[in-house]
């Protein structure tokens, strides 16, 4: 009755399905079998890191579900005045454009890089830091006029005095995950454009040999980060 | 032992042949241009004032998406096994127990505040 399941051979002799997921965790190997543990640390990092994000949104939806206080509409205050009108929540909407193209010129770059394309991997790479540093100014930008409009983080002009602590917090963190991801985007577009993917050159810190895979990592945190916003803009700005 | 060489060549060959995340650069191109019709649509919900449960439905539906097509396609999780995809996805659902314990906790909290402090604060 004992059935022996492929576990190690080629991959195209695994099972697939639950099955697959049955053999792969009871192989007395590596569980995750088509993805270095590179690869794998970044997603269980990302996960751990999608949970610090859950308990901000959940904190904010908590303190905004059991105030009395009406909540200050997002809609006016994130207006621009421009051309003589109000335009609702029209910068977050910029903003939200510049992080969907800076995911999408960052996974062009993971596409160069698996071909090994250098010059194309490390100019789309810095394209995608530059769209990020642009969006931490807009950000920066967005701050100041709130500041200056009174908002702090125990009160604001408008109502629930939450909106300003949960407003820094979220914000401030998602800001930081950026801020960070744009240093990260500079020193793997260096490796790439001096080559190191290509000589297999050992990283100074790993002393690992370079792979192009370091990119596709690289992307899998841009791309969380990306995810994030699409959370922040849908429960804090339009709801 | 010659064949045993031949044997890990072969298998070398497969992983290499997989390991890399080699998709045509059409597919992404298309996944950014539903990205941008997504977050258009969204900001439509707030520009055009749709309110209350049409207003939350088309969020959470467009938020969805968008969720779903960066993870599937830009993160590759739809080429990845399935053993990784249930070990990163399912683990955020258990955040959906919280948001409900929460919101029993939020429910309570309010109405005591409004039958001790009355409907003004």
């Amino acid at each position: 009755m004992a059935q022996t399941i492929e576990t190690h051979g080629g991959a195209d002799l695994r099972p697939s399905g639950l099955r697959g997921v049955a053999a792969d965790f009871s192989s007395d190997q590596r569980a995750f079998k088509t993805a270095t543990w590179g690869k794998a640390m970044m997603w269980i990092f990302l996960l751990s890191d999608t949970f610090v994000f859950g308990c901000f949104l959940i904190a904010y939806m908590t303190a905004r579900m059991s105030t009395p206080v009406p909540w200050p509409n997002p809609s006016e205050v994130f207006a621009l005045h421009i051309g003589g009108q109000d335009v609702p929540l029209i910068l977050i909407a910029i903003m939200t454009f510049v992080l969907i193209s800076s995911s999408g010129t960052m996974a062009m770059a993971v596409n160069f890089g698996y071909r090994r394309d250098r010059r194309t991997t490390a100019v789309l790479m810095l394209l995608t830091a530059l769209l990020g540093a642009c969006f931490v100014g807009m950000q920066a930008f967005e701050w100041t006029k709130l500041i200056t409009e009174g908002v702090r983080p125990w009160e604001n002009p408008w109502g629930a005095a939450q909106f300003g602590s949960t407003f820094f917090m979220i914000t401030g963190f998602h800001g930081t995950h950026v801020t960070i991801g744009v240093i990260f985007l500079l020193i793997v577009a260096r490796k790439v454009w001096r080559g190191d993917f290509d000589v297999e050159r050992r990283g100074f810190f790993t002393s690992r040999k370079g792979r192009y895979e370091a990119v596709e990592i690289m992307g899998l945190y841009w791309h969380f980060v990306d995810l994030v916003w699409v959370f922040i803009f849908a429960f804090f700005y339009l709801w | 032992m010659s064949e045993t060489t031949a044997h890990a060549q072969v298998q070398t060959a497969h992983a290499q042949a997989h390991s890399g995340q080699q998709h045509p650069i059409g597919l992404y191109f298309f996944v950014w241009g539903l990205l941008f019709v997504l977050s258009a649509a969204s900001y439509m919900v707030d520009y055009l004032g749709v309110q209350s449960y049409l207003r939350w439905t088309l969020i959470l539906v467009f938020m969805m998406l968008k969720a779903g097509l960066i993870v599937a396609v830009f993160m590759h999780m739809a080429w990845e096994r399935l053993a990784l995809v249930y070990a990163i996805l399912l683990p955020p659902l258990l955040v959906l127990v919280f948001v409900a314990l929460m919101v029993s906790e939020a429910d309570y909290t309010i109405f005591t505040r409004i039958a001790f402090f009355g409907a003004t604060p």
